[in-house]
Formats: C-alpha cells, sequence, structure tokens
C-alpha cells in the first residue's frame, strides 16, 4: 500500500523478485496440495488415479456454477470497488426463477428432444435477464445513492440485502429444500473417458458456461461499452471527462454480472436439482473466494478460481466429509488473503495492501 | 456521569460550558434510576424483564462490537465467534458437561454435589474475557494489512470456521480423535445459573436478579466505553479510522492499535456470552450462526456507529422489536392483509431492510456520533454546521 505513494517503482531486487515467487508459487502449492495427497493416496489404495479424475471432474462442472457467479462479483468489484454481497442471494433468485419457469414453460421428466432444448433456453434466458435486472434495482437503490459515502455503507447495504433477497426466497417456496424435476437426467453417463464419467449434467455445465464466457470476455475487451467499463474501472472521474456516462456503465456492469447469475441459478437447478433459499450465502462466499483466488478485478482469474474452487469443494466433500468443506474453503480464503491478496492473476491493489 | 465524560472529552473543540446541572445529565440519571426500578412494576417471572435481559446484554454485545467497528472503523463481520467463545467458555466451567473432573469453587451446595467443573460465573467472566480477547488478537492478527471490505471478508470467514468447528466438534476436535467438545447442535445444557453474593436466587422464574445484573453488566460496560473512547487509545481507534496513513505518520503504532480494538471488543462480546449461555440454559452450535453478527452490526448501524448512547438506544431498539414486536404486534398483519406467512420467520429480513434503509437515509444512524455526521454530511452543506474538513 505505501509503494502506491511512490511515483516510480524502482527496479525491483532479486530478494523482492524471490518473495514474490515464492508468494505466487506458494499459492499454486498450497492449491495443488489436496489433489497430490489424495492422489497419492489412491494409487496406494486402488492402484489409479479414476476416483481423483472423476472427483475433478465433478468439482470442474461445480465450478462453472462457481465461475459464473465470481464473474459477477469481479466486474463489479473491478468498477466500484464493492464486494456485492449479495450476489450468492441473486444467484438463489435466479436458481429460483428456473425453478418456477420449469412449472410455467411445461417441461416435465417425459419432454425430451428439441422441445426440451427450446424450453431450457427460454428459460436460460428469462432467468438470466430477471436477475440482470433485479441486479441493476439493487444498484440503483442501494448502492448508487451511497457512492460517495465512506466505503463501510455499500458493504452495509449489500449485506442487508443479501438477507433481503434471502427472505425472498424464503417467503417464494419456504424454509425446506425443493427438488427439481431432473430434466437432463444429470447423473446419467453420457460417455466415459479413461475411466471418467461425463453425465449429462457434466455436459449442460460446459455448453452453458462455455460460450457465455467466451462472449462476455470479447465483449468486455472488444465492444465500445466493454471499453468504457474498463475506463471507467480504471478512473472513474477520467472516464467522465471523455464524455463515457459513468452511471449507465456501472449499471450495465451490474447487468453483466446479474445475467452471469441468472445463467449459474439453471445450472445449479438442473445440476443439484435441489433449490433452497439458503443456498446463495454458501455459494456467494465460494464463488467470492473463487473471485479473490483468480484476482478480485480479473474476469479469466474468476473463471480459473471458480473451476479451482470446485474442485476443492468436490474433493473435500467426497474424502474428508460435507461438514467440513464450508471450514476448508474459508481456510483457503483466509490463506489466500493474507499471504497472495492479489490472488493468481490479478495486481497489486490498494485494498489489498 | 457519562455525558460530562463525553464534553470533557471534547474540550479540545469547545469551550467548557459552566453552569447548572445540563438536563442531558439529569436525564441520564433519572434513566439511570428508572432502569434499576423497573422490574418492580412486573411480576418476577414476567416474560418483559425476561425480554429486557436480553436487551441488556445486546447492549453489552453490541458495544463491544461498536468498539471495533464504530471506533476503530475494522468491518467485523465475524463478531458471533465472540458469542461462542464466551458462551462455551461458560458451558464448559460451570456445567456437568466433563463429568470426570470434580472442581467446585465458590457455588451452591446443590452444585457441589453434582459431577463436572462448576464455578462461580464471577469466575468464570474474566477467564472467558481473556479467552475471547486472546482469540480476537489472533483473529485479528492476520488482517492487519487488510483494508476494508477485505477485512470484513476475512472476520466473516473466520467467524463462519468457528462456527463449523462448533457444529462439528460433538465427534472430535477438528475431526481428530472422537472426544465431544461442543455436543454440536444438541450443545451443553444445562448450564449453571449465575449465583452472586447479595442477590435472590437466579431461578427461571425469578428474573429479577438476571435483569440487574444485565443492567449493572451494561452500565459498566457503557462506562469503560466512554473511558476507552475518551483515552489515548480510543483518539488512536479513531484516527486509524478517519485516515490510517495520517495516523501512522503521527506516530501511531497501528499494529498494537487494531490488535486491541480487537481485543477488547471480543472480551466485551466473550462476557455477553457466559451470561447469555447461563440465561438461556443452553450452549448450542445453532446460536452461533452469521445472521447473528449482522443482528448486532444491525444495532450499531441503527444507534449510529461510534457513538455510544446511539449504540445504547440501537441494540435495545432491535431487541425489542426482535423479542416484543415482531412476534406479538405485528405478527397478525400479514393475515390481516390476506397473506399467508409467518412473520416471525422473516425477523432477518426486516433487519436487512432497516440496514438498508437507515444506510441510504440517514447513514450516521439515530443519534450520530459528531465526527461522523461531518463525514457524512453533504459537501454542499444542508444547514449542519461543518465541526471539521473531513476528507471523503
Amino acid at each position: 500500500m505505501e509503494s502506491a505513494a511512490i511515483p516510480e517503482r524502482p527496479p525491483r531486487s532479486r530478494a523482492e523478485a524471490a518473495r514474490e515467487s515464492i508468494s505466487k508459487y506458494g499459492l499454486i502449492v498450497l492449491l495443488a496440495a489436496m489433489p497430490v495427497w489424495f492422489g497419492i493416496k489412491d494409487l496406494a489404495d486402488d492402484g489409479d488415479l479414476s476416483r481423483l479424475a472423476n472427483n475433478m471432474k465433478d468439482g470442474l462442472s461445480n465450478g462453472a456454477i462457481w465461475a459464473l457467479i465470481a464473474i459477477g462479483y469481479t466486474l463489479v468489484y473491478g468498477i466500484i470497488e464493492l464486494i456485492n454481497f449479495a450476489h450468492g442471494d441473486l444467484f438463489m433468485i435466479g436458481s429460483f426463477v428456473a425453478f418456477g419457469m420449469i412449472g410455467s414453460v411445461g417441461l416435465t421428466i417425459a419432454s425430451a428432444g428439441l422441445g426440451l432444448v427450446l424450453g431450457l433456453l427460454l428459460i436460460l434466458v428469462i432467468s438470466m435477464i430477471a436477475c440482470g435486472s433485479l441486479n441493476v434495482m439493487i444498484e440503483r437503490v442501494a448502492y448508487r445513492p451511497l457512492r460517495d459515502a465512506p466505503k463501510l455503507a455499500p458493504l452495509i447495504t449489500a449485506v442487508g440485502f443479501s438477507f433481503i433477497l434471502q427472505n425472498v426466497g424464503l417467503l417464494w417456496l419456504g424454509g425446506s429444500h425443493n427438488s427439481v424435476p431432473d430434466l437432463v437426467s444429470s447423473q446419467n453417463a453420457l460417455f466415459s473417458i479413461f475411466g471418467v464419467n461425463v453425465n449429462n449434467g457434466d455436459m449442460l455445465a460446459a455448453v452453458v458456461t462455455v460460450p457465455l464466457v467466451i462472449v462476455l470476455v470479447n465483449f468486455i475487451s472488444r465492444s465500445r461499452i466493454g471499453r468504457a467499463m474498463r475506463a471507467t474501472a480504471q478512473d472513474p472521474q477520467a472516464a467522465r471527462l471523455m464524455g463515457i456516462n459513468v452511471d449507465t456503465t456501472i449499471s450495465f456492469t451490474f447487468l453483466l454480472g446479474g445475467l452471469m447469475a441468472g445463467a449459474a441459478g439453471l445450472i445449479f437447478a438442473l445440476y443439484q436439482t435441489d433449490v433452497w433459499f439458503f443456498s446463495g450465502f454458501i455459494a456467494g462466499l465460494l464463488s467470492f473466494t473463487a473471485a479473490v483466488m483468480g484476482g478480485i478485478g480479473n474476469l479469466k482469474g474468476a473463471v480459473l478460481g471458480g473451476l479451482i474452487i470446485g474442485v476443492i469443494q468436490q474433493i473435500s466433500d467426497n474424502r474428508i466429509g460435507t461438514e467440513w468443506t464450508a471450514a476448508i474453503v474459508f481456510a483457503y480464503l483466509v490463506l489466500i488473503l493474507v499471504f497472495r491478496p492479489q490472488g493468481l492473476l490479478g495486481e497489486q491493489t490498494r485494498e489489498a495492501g | 456521569m457519562s455525558t460530562a465524560t463525553a464534553r470533557r472529552g471534547r474540550s479540545f473543540a469547545m469551550p467548557k460550558k459552566v453552569g447548572p446541572v445540563p438536563v442531558s445529565t439529569l436525564l441520564t440519571v433519572v434513566a439511570i434510576v428508572f432502569a434499576f426500578l423497573f422490574p418492580f412494576f412486573f411480576d418476577s417471572g414476567s416474560g418483559f424483564i425476561g425480554d429486557s435481559t436480553t436487551a441488556l446484554i445486546y447492549v453489552v454485545m453490541a458495544l463491544g462490537l461498536n468498539i471495533v467497528v464504530g471506533f476503530a472503523g475494522l468491518l467485523d463481520l465475524g463478531y458471533v465467534a465472540f458469542f461462542a467463545i464466551g458462551a462455551y467458555t461458560m458451558g464448559w466451567l460451570g456445567s456437568s458437561w466433563f463429568a470426570d473432573a470434580n472442581v467446585h469453587v465458590g457455588v451452591s451446595e446443590i452444585l457441589q454435589k453434582q459431577p463436572g467443573i462448576h464455578l462461580n460465573w464471577l469466575i468464570i467472566l474474566p477467564c472467558a474475557a481473556a479467552a475471547a480477547a486472546l482469540l480476537g488478537a489472533i483473529l485479528g492478527f492476520p488482517t492487519l494489512r487488510l483494508r476494508g471490505d477485505y477485512i470484513a471478508i476475512v472476520t466473516l470467514a473466520f467467524g463462519e470456521i468457528i462456527g463449523r468447528i462448533a457444529v462439528n466438534s460433538d465427534e472430535g476436535v477438528l475431526g481428530i480423535g472422537s472426544f465431544n467438545l461442543t455436543n454440536g447442535r444438541s450443545g451443553i445444557t444445562p448450564v449453571d445459573k449465575i449465583d452472586l453474593p447479595f442477590l435472590e436466587r437466579f431461578t427461571t422464574l425469578n428474573l429479577r436478579p438476571w435483569y440487574w445484573t444485565a443492567l449493572a453488566l451494561a452500565l459498566v460496560v457503557v462506562f469503560i466505553n466512554f473511558r476507552l473512547r475518551d483515552s489515548r487509545i480510543g483518539r488512536a481507534w479513531i484516527a486509524i479510522r478517519e485516515d490510517e496513513v495520517a495516523a501512522v505518520s503521527m506516530g501511531i503504532p497501528t499494529v498494537r492499535v487494531k490488535l486491541l480494538a480487537y481485543a477488547m471488543g471480543a472480551a466485551l462480546g466473550g462476557m455477553a456470552g457466559t451470561f447469555l449461555g447461563s440465561y438461556i440454559n443452553v450452549v448450542n452450535a445453532d446460536q452461533f450462526e452469521f445472521s447473528f453478527s449482522i443482528f448486532v452490526l444491525a444495532m450499531i448501524i441503527l444507534g449510529g456507529l461510534g457513538s455510544i448512547w446511539g449504540v445504547v438506544v440501537g441494540a435495545l431498539a432491535l431487541s425489542y422489536i426482535n423479542t416484543r414486536l415482531i412476534p406479538d404486534v405485528f405478527n397478525t398483519v400479514p393475515s390481516k392483509l390476506g397473506l399467508d406467512f409467518d412473520l416471525t420467520q422473516l425477523g432477518f429480513g426486516i433487519f436487512g431492510f432497516l440496514l438498508v434503509i437507515m444506510m441510504v437515509l440517514r447513514p450516521q444512524g439515530l443519534i450520530p456520533e459528531k465526527r461522523h455526521q461531518a463525514e457524512f454530511a453533504d459537501v454542499t452543506g444542508s444547514g449542519d454546521e461543518p465541526i471539521v474538513e473531513v476528507r471523503k
């Protein structure tokens, strides 16, 4: 943080470079520790790595969901330096919209073929738009009035909105878990390579996530409004002077984050076949961890972080026990924030010291 | 007493007024006297005394969090961890949980015959405060290099980790071994009642001694808060909150000062935890969820960050809203409107709503702290007299 005040960075000394690489590779070693440990254990017990490979595949599918949510965190943080606490719960609302629309569109387990694909596409679009517009509304109501206030203020309204959304979910579908019809038979194996069963659900996660991420990355790096977003992220004042409508740009960022959360909501509902009002809280924390791990503000980092967190979560669920997963992921979060706050791909920020 | 202290603290800015006792001091004295006499207007087992006792303990907790968030400006979202440590200290040192041990210090004859560790609450209280303060400093340590929302996230993560450990430590501590430390969601129960000399017996039917103990604790903590705020350390906290870089260049040892803030806040949370553990008569893992941290945070936001009387008012208000207003008064409203839901379920939604509304409409809180008010005031000026030029 002190270095921010120095106008020109002196050339890096060797010790500094060494410290830098230790902090970078330390994180990678830390992340690789769990898969490697269980890989060795598998080799010793079963003689092959198929169990670990299956864990990792499930983890990547889960991770696709966290990646989509993490994009929302990272975009918003990148532009207004706010941890949008309500984002996880926005995703929960997305999964609820998807759940509700499945009934309204008339999809059942019996539907198949083109009808199923079109129906799901329609639901995807609706839940994306619902979450996107909800996110824009939240920004308008809760964050925009506080743009000049101390930084604590919008963070507190974000926490407040998180609780509001949670209770909206509670009112909507009640406090119990709701099971979603297994439209795509998500646990049915589609094909198998090297002993890894790729299921319908994994395919769904990939088919939705990959195009969305590619479109988004290209959109932000190529389009006019994407350029405006990056300009605003760098310096809102200068961007305004250059004729960029900063308020609209920020709203648009929230819209994009919301769209991704809506898509994640649909995948989650179909993949886990279970929606619950409280799922947003834990999803939010996992995804935030993912965003921080990748380097908050960095789009590719968020995707990478999401996939890694998915794998960690799956291995921990499968090997250590579901009840410890949250604690393990949070421990990772603390370790990252303490030892490498800028994440894997991120740059040093003022906040992270 | 307290208002006088407050004025002395600000005397560098305002000339000292000399004259008759100010109205606010009189009001404070009247309010305290009323608070002490208030249980006599109710039946000794009345639910209202019970709720007031809870409210007063929440005051203690909110004042603890106020030190961290309000004074030092470190947004702590894992405050529930210290409540947990306090409550578990009470559970371990004041119940028959460790049935193999046989330690009795300063407890009644009935408890002397029971197995387990039974210490008097007056002994447990400092133990819990020390344990919580230590934990506070340990958990605070990793956040020292961080700022703003990163601190919030790390503390939140710690709060959740402590919560998970509480839930899962019914079979082995941290999943190692098979020792049952916390009994998970079933919890440790019964917990010893507080036993103090010169007071009536603490029972579930006679809530007056509970109330008086809570009131005394709350008043002591209010006093401590005023003394702390006006002390050298308190000024250092506020300096860090206002501008950390400037504070450092003025020679404030940020590490020590920040750790002290975490430790002090945690100690008060731990003390409140021992009382609640004994009062609720059970210490179980479900009490220690993230939403509780937000509940306490909402109290200090409502009252006004950093403003001691504001926090007292905020804590009392939210506590009564939680225990009286939502379940009793407003619970029939949805059905009258033709809606079918249970309002008590939505308690935290209402608190969330309150947080948003307060932040947008009145970010400085009900009874704002002078300095914060200036910080939140519009640059163009809306009639508020500018006290100091505050950097945005």
